[in-house]
């Protein structure tokens, strides 16, 4: 198993310096003793967590440390002397939960090492919570891992005294697809709740009834009693999960979380459990390894559990400088895919004669593969005038396996036709990145957001596009120092729960509202906007969408600019940070060196050992696909890329149908093995070691989880440069990294900002609307197949209008809506949505609702709207006809 | 009643007038003179002259009223809040429902002195939900007094503005515990809060609030008409003023009984014809079912804070539910935690858990299929709830139950071989003629 060592303080792997821990000012410190031990704490700190620092383990079940005290389980009960107004230590008569207690100065706490009174109080409250427990430890999930069974045996009675019946329910309750709730076995210490209602704002469980009868429960008609239907003025048919749609949280509105699998983590009993794992394996028998979330660019800490060579479950890793201790639902569910039965376990390669793929032995694979790619490189033969082999390495790879790609790119292939961009995408996007993200780690952080008095968000829907992030901003808002806003077509309920402000622009506005926002500008809204972009710790967050936005980037640069906020750039997909820094761009090479530049190109030729470097500028993914269609590029080398990501899926398929030679790097079959003329197997993360890059710029190591014999991107590309008779030296992550750390970072010129202007939108014709179109969290991405109780939680894919839109077009509330362009239909219940009218905002890609594929069109672009036809009511009346 | 009496009848003054409960009635028994004379003063002048009555919180704890008034932070411009605590829900404790009932206009007087000295504009009556008489009757209250100008805009033509909302709860004796009273107000659950803060810094709606029991506020413009000296010059020195008492169960004459703090039961029960004919006193509440119990030997305890301290219970809300030898103590003590258990908010162990526990063992100590071990059990449990427990009311759950224990030990023996209406049949306790429901499959005639 490789680590990764330590790093110099520059380059792109430079570990980031570990925040220092803030020195004790003297004079709000506060000193006082724990077990006789003296202590010197700031003011404010809990009496339960100075004892963490003393090494001094007081039991505690409703205590969490990231969320607010409640005091409601009483199991951390310590006797306290306090000095009284004569300044003797005076015993406080009743024993105080250490969980609330603030340290005072002179205090005097003794735990239930030192005092009789702690000790008994522990095991009174203990020997409580058992009574109307389940002695079901054998069979529960979180039998072996259970604080409630690690502290009844070190702070508890080795027997009951406890002779009569204990309170039981029918189990479990299905809270969700996913959540499933054995009232039983619950403790009532609330952290559930306390997490949906103060983490991630979607309480969908609280509290019921009082007393023993006490429950936590969803919000359901059958236990409440009351109708449903969301609050006034919000569609019923919004959010509204995949799964079993009775349930709705305590707003009323119907329940679909993404952040509900922290709970069964923070639940110190198995009263919360997972469908994926409840009664699935013994925690005893799991090992658990570090890993990172390869869902998207925050580069969750998670903790991956296996059980001989099989990944059981994820749980959130605590990194307090990222995702302090949530995950997604995605984060945590979503990892069947890598050990999926259709795995490819060998490389293929065309069969000349039958056409199809046939197993291949590594050396044969790379052989044919070498050989078709040298006939691409030397000159084209068919057809005729094709020539040179492209790159689309996928926006998922590790910095290792991105910086194979990079490098095989312009050492093994001489090209700089590399584009790791597996999505909309534009020229003016490309130089924002290398001008204002390339080479600047950590310029925003994750506790940035949280300490940023004003974020606007663009093109950024974050909940749904960098879940753990919406958690930081949440955390601002609720501490009262942040204010979001976000530019978007609508506010959604994610916005709601930031409490934000709505910047109402329909798709390709954008650059034109950004331009507005002066501190000159005419509407109060915008120059007060203008104004707290000016303060100390402002930002501009982006989401990678605003890159298809004609002058967007620009715009968003121009502001940055203009008011002095800092600006972030939050792509969805894990490698797209870490693809920059590396070069895995066609005008970039690692560090954020520009091709263009002849030093750049000298500065890296010298790390490579190589006398030179292409210096014809690389085409984007786009162009090269086109290239690749009608003829001209002669091959193409496809990493990690599905089809329906890239901008016009239909004419990406006529391109890698059409192209001379294609070699595809693949987990599992895909629209592109499909198609290739090779396939070589490359390992899942959980197979592989390597380095996230998050959106920070803060590197993400990760180990080897699982022993395998599927070998990374980078050593695949190092074989197959071999086959071609080229050196590149990355066959393991010493030798990448050792490299990454010679290249170290650039400090020459970089490529100019862009400033390219809006274009005109489009006037809008009767029937039609402009297209609003992002990424659902939970989707048809496939990711997350494999996986049907995750599933059961997306959110049902619907068709946002105004109420005039819908009106206009003949739709109601929940009835069916047909947006067309030429290239299809896509077909979806209507949830009407306060927004602008001519706007009709689809999932990208959901069930149902794949937009790129369907309508070959984007954010921005003109569709027509219509009433749609219920496919299944029609085929009643016909049969009734 | 005609002989005297050392009775000091002030909230109670007029409660047998014609419709005493009309602002007509009130205004003839000379009511808002109080109010007249508060607002002649200065606000900060009326808050002393309620710190110098010694008027104590009526609803139990005994704070100082004057003093709760004091720890406001100063005026701010924004909202301060006066809510007055009318969740009357204790076992045995019946005074301020009368009070509202007979003479809700000197509640209203009261709540606008009270907000005149804390500088608030907005009073909270939380009525406990089930006393839908009592709702009414303020409702109807607080609508003549506004349209008489002694609440709503400019009362009196002095420019103080005071709005009072009289709001139903749904029945929880938890929401008398005056955190869980704010958040069951604002419309949340009510369960206690974490405290600091304090309401006074940060209460309803996280604003500066005072929350006084019925009687507290009642008392006030009585003591702002006839001053603080008048006031002490009734009860025993750190123990001011008249209370009401509430003699119930085998008593002669059942009812309110208002008289100076420092009484004692021996006269209250001499003037309420003494406990039931041919009965003798077997033990008694000085302050409703969460106050420990006292016996005979107690009569002549004063009822004041420090005296009823000192004897080992607590002053309470005076509710003196009075226990004649036929009362089994086991059946009456069982009853009180069926109801601690029901009323348990359930936020933390030991009073969800534990009077779960409690109430268990007791079903099986009433039924005469006690062990051992039970008695042990009991007290350790009700040791392990008290003073461990979030509020007041679980250490209120174990009083009865460690007293009763202290006092008759031998008859919670008795509960491991004999039911408790075999030793004490029911029948007998009643002040009417009854046949008791008997348990399945019990024999009758068995204990005739």
């Amino acid at each position: 198993m490789t680590t990764t060592t330590s790093k110099p303080s520059t380059g792109i792997l430079a570990t980031p310096p570990a925040a220092a821990a803030s020195p004790l000012d003297p004079a709000t410190a506060v000193t006082f003793s724990i077990d006789g031990i003296e202590m010197a704490v700031p003011k404010g700190t809990l009496v339960i967590r100075a004892a963490e620092q003393l090494g001094i383990a007081i039991p505690r079940f409703c205590d969490h440390p990231l969320l607010a005290p409640v005091g409601a389980c009483r199991q951390c009960l310590v006797e306290v002397w306090a000095p009284g107004r004569d300044g003797k230590l005076a015993k406080m008569p009743k024993p105080q939960p250490s969980c609330t207690l603030e340290a005072t100065p002179g205090m005097a706490v003794k735990t239930q090492l030192t005092s009789a009174e702690s000790d008994k109080a522990q095991h009174g409250v203990i020997e409580m919570l058992l009574i109307n427990h389940p002695l079901d430890c054998p069979v529960c999930d979180k039998g072996g891992e259970c604080p409630l069974q690690n502290q009844a045996m070190s702070n508890g009675r080795g027997q009951s005294r406890f002779v009569d019946i204990k309170r039981t329910f029918p189990k479990p309750i299905a809270i969700s697809t996913q959540i499933l709730l054995d009232r039983e076995r619950c403790i009532l210490c609330q952290r559930c709740t306390r997490f949906s209602k103060e983490i991630a704002g979607d309480p969908f469980i609280d509290l019921q009834k009082r007393g023993s009868s006490q429950q936590i429960g969803r919000f359901d008609t059958g236990i409440l009693g009351y109708a449903t239907g969301g609050p006034v003025g919000e569609s019923r048919f919004a959010d509204l999960p995949i799964g079993p749609a009775e349930l709705v949280d305590s707003s009323g509105a119907p329940f679909a979380s993404y952040f509900s699998g922290n709970t069964v983590q923070i639940c110190p009993v198995g009263a919360l459990t997972s469908a994926a794992y409840r009664f699935r394996s013994r925690p005893f028998d799991l090992v658990s390894t570090p890993g990172i979330a390869e869902h998207d660019s925050s580069g969750s800490a998670i903790r991956v559990d296996h059980r001989r060579g099989v990944v059981l479950r994820r749980l959130a890793g605590d990194d307090p400088a990222v995702n302090e201790e949530w995950i997604t639902d995605k984060d945590r569910f979503a990892f069947a895919w890598q050990s999926a039965p259709d795995r490819l376990r060998t490389p293929f390669v065309r069969d000349a004669e039958t056409g199809e793929l046939t197993p291949a032995s590594w050396p044969e694979a790379l052989e044919v593969a070498a050989a078709g790619l040298a006939k691409a490189i030397s000159a084209g033969t068919t057809p005729v005038g094709a020539r040179g082999v492209g790159v689309l390495p996928g926006g998922r790879l590790t910095i290792e396996d991105a910086y194979a790609y990079s490098k095989f790119a312009r050492v093994a292939l001489g090209t700089n036709d590399i584009d790791l961009r597996s999505r909309p995408h534009s020229a003016e996007e490309e130089a924002f990145l290398a001008s204002s993200i390339a080479g600047r780690p950590l310029d925003v952080t994750f506790a940035d957001l949280e300490r940023s008095p004003r974020v606007l968000l663009v093109a950024l829907e974050a909940e749904e596009e960098a879940g753990v992030a919406f958690l930081r901003l949440r955390k601002g808002v609720l501490a009262g120092r942040t204010h979001v806003t976000s530019l978007a077509p609508f506010a959604t309920r994610a916005l709601d729960r930031l409490d934000g402000t709505l910047l109402a622009a329909a798709p390709g506005t954008e650059p034109e509202m950004l331009d507005a926002v002066a501190t000159n500008a005419p509407e109060a809204e915008l120059s007060a906007l203008a104004a707290e972009l000016g303060l100390d710790g402002a930002l501009v967050l982006v989401g990678e969408r605003l890159g298809a936005i004609p002058g967007g980037l620009s715009a968003v640069r121009r502001l940055a600019d203009r008011t002095g906020a800092r600006l972030a750039w939050i792509p969805r997909r894990a490698g797209e940070r870490g693809g920059i820094e590396v070069g895995a761009l066609p005008s970039l090479l690692p560090g954020g060196r520009p091709v263009a530049q002849a030093a750049a190109r000298v500065d890296v030729a010298a790390v490579w050992g190589v006398d030179h470097l292409p210096e014809v500028p690389g085409r984007s993914v786009s162009a090269m696909l086109e290239a690749a269609r009608t003829g001209s590029l002669a091959a193409l080398v496809v990493g990690g890329v599905d089809v329906r990501d890239l901008p016009d899926p239909a004419a990406a398929r006529e391109a890698l149908a059409a192209v001379g030679f294609l070699v595809s790097l693949e987990v599992r079959p895909s629209e592109v093995t499909a198609l290739a003329d090779v396939v070589l197997p490359v390992a899942p993360p959980v197979e592989k070691p390597g380095t996230y890059l998050n959106w920070e710029g803060r590197p993400r190591p990760f180990p080897q989880a699982l022993t395998s014999t599927a070998m990374s991107d980078h050593r695949v590309l190092d074989a197959l440069a071999d086959a071609l008779g080229v050196t590149i030296g990355l066959r393991t992550l010493a030798e990448v990294h050792s490299e990454l750390d010679e290249l170290g970072a650039w400090d020459g010129e970089r490529i100019e900002a862009p400033d390219v202007s809006a274009v005109e939108p489009p006037a809008i014709a009767p029937g039609h609307a402009v297209l609003a179109t992002w990424h659902q969290l939970l989707d048809a991405g496939h990711l997350q197949d494999g996986e049907v109780f995750l599933a059961g939680t997306a959110k049902r894919p619907v068709a946002r209008v105004s109420a005039a839109t819908a009106a206009g077009v003949g739709v109601a509330d929940g009835g069916l809506l047909d947006v067309s362009t030429d290239a299809g239909t896509v077909t979806l219940p209507v949830a009407v949505t306060a927004m602008g009218d001519h706007i009709v905002w689809l999932p990208t890609c959901s069930p149902g609702s794949e937009v790129r594929d369907t309508l070959r069109s984007g954010p921005g672009a003109l569709v027509r709207l219509a009433a749609g036809t219920d496919l299944t009511v029609g085929t009643d009346s016909e049969v009734q006809s | 009643m005609t002989e005297a009496t050392t009775l000091t009848p002030v909230l109670t003054k007029h409660w047998d007038a014609e419709r005493s409960w009309t602002l007509a009635t009130y205004l003839k028994n000379g009511g808002y003179r109080g109010l007249r004379a508060a607002l002649a003063m200065a606000p900060a002048d009326v808050v002393t002259a309620v710190k110098d009555s010694g008027l104590r919180g009526r609803g139990g704890a005994g704070f100082p009223t004057g003093m709760k008034w004091g720890f406001l932070p100063a005026p701010d411009g924004g909202p301060r809040y006066l809510v007055i605590n009318a969740d009357e829900s204790e076992p045995g404790t019946c005074k301020d429902t009368p009070l509202m009932l007979a003479s809700p206009q000197q509640l209203i007087e009261g709540a606008v002195i009270t907000s005149y000295a804390i500088g608030c504009d907005h009073a909270f009556i939380y009525v406990r939900g089930e006393l839908l008489h009592v709702y009414r009757r303020l409702l109807n209250a607080v609508a003549e007094a506004k349209a008489a100008g002694y609440v709503g805009e400019n009362i009196l033509g002095t420019g103080l503005n005071l709005e009072i909302t009289v709001h139903a709860g749904a029945g929880a004796y938890i929401c008398g515990e005056e955190t869980a009273l704010l958040d069951s107000l604002e419309g949340r659950r009510g369960q206690p809060r974490l405290k600091p803060p304090f309401p006074a810094v940060a209460g309803l709606y996280a604003r500066p609030t005072v929350v006084n029991n019925v009687e507290s506020i009642a008392s006030v413009p009585a003591i702002l008409e006839g001053g603080a000296d008048w006031f002490k010059s009734m009860g025993t020195e750190r123990s001011t003023g008249p209370g009401l008492f509430s003699l119930s169960g085998h008593v002669t004459r059942p009812g309110q009984y208002e008289a100076p703090l420092g009484i004692t039961l021996r006269e209250l029960l001499d003037m309420a014809g003494g406990v039931r004919e041919g009965h003798e006193l077997k033990f008694w509440t000085p302050g409703g079912s969460s106050t420990p119990i006292f016996t005979a030997e107690h009569l002549d305890v004063p009822l004041d804070y420090e005296s009823v301290g000192k004897a080992g219970s607590m002053l309470g809300t005076r509710a003196l539910q009075i226990f004649d030898e036929t009362t089994s103590v086991v059946r009456a003590v069982a009853r009180w935690t069926e109801f601690y258990k029901h009323e348990s908010c359930g936020k933390c162990t030991p009073c969800r858990e534990g009077t779960f526990w409690l109430d268990q063992i007791f079903q099986r100590i009433v039924a005469g299929k006690g062990t051992s071990q039970d008695i042990d059990t009991l007290l350790d449990l009700c040791d392990n709830i008290l003073g461990r427990a979030f509020c007041a009311l679980g250490d209120g759950a174990t009083s009865p139950v460690t007293s009763a224990i202290q006092y008759f030990r031998d008859e919670f023996e008795a509960g491991t071989h004999t039911p408790a209406d075999v030793l004490f049949p029911p029948e007998r306790s009643s002040l009417f003629t009854y046949t008791p429901r008997r348990r399945a499959g019990q024999l009758a005639g068995v204990h005739a």
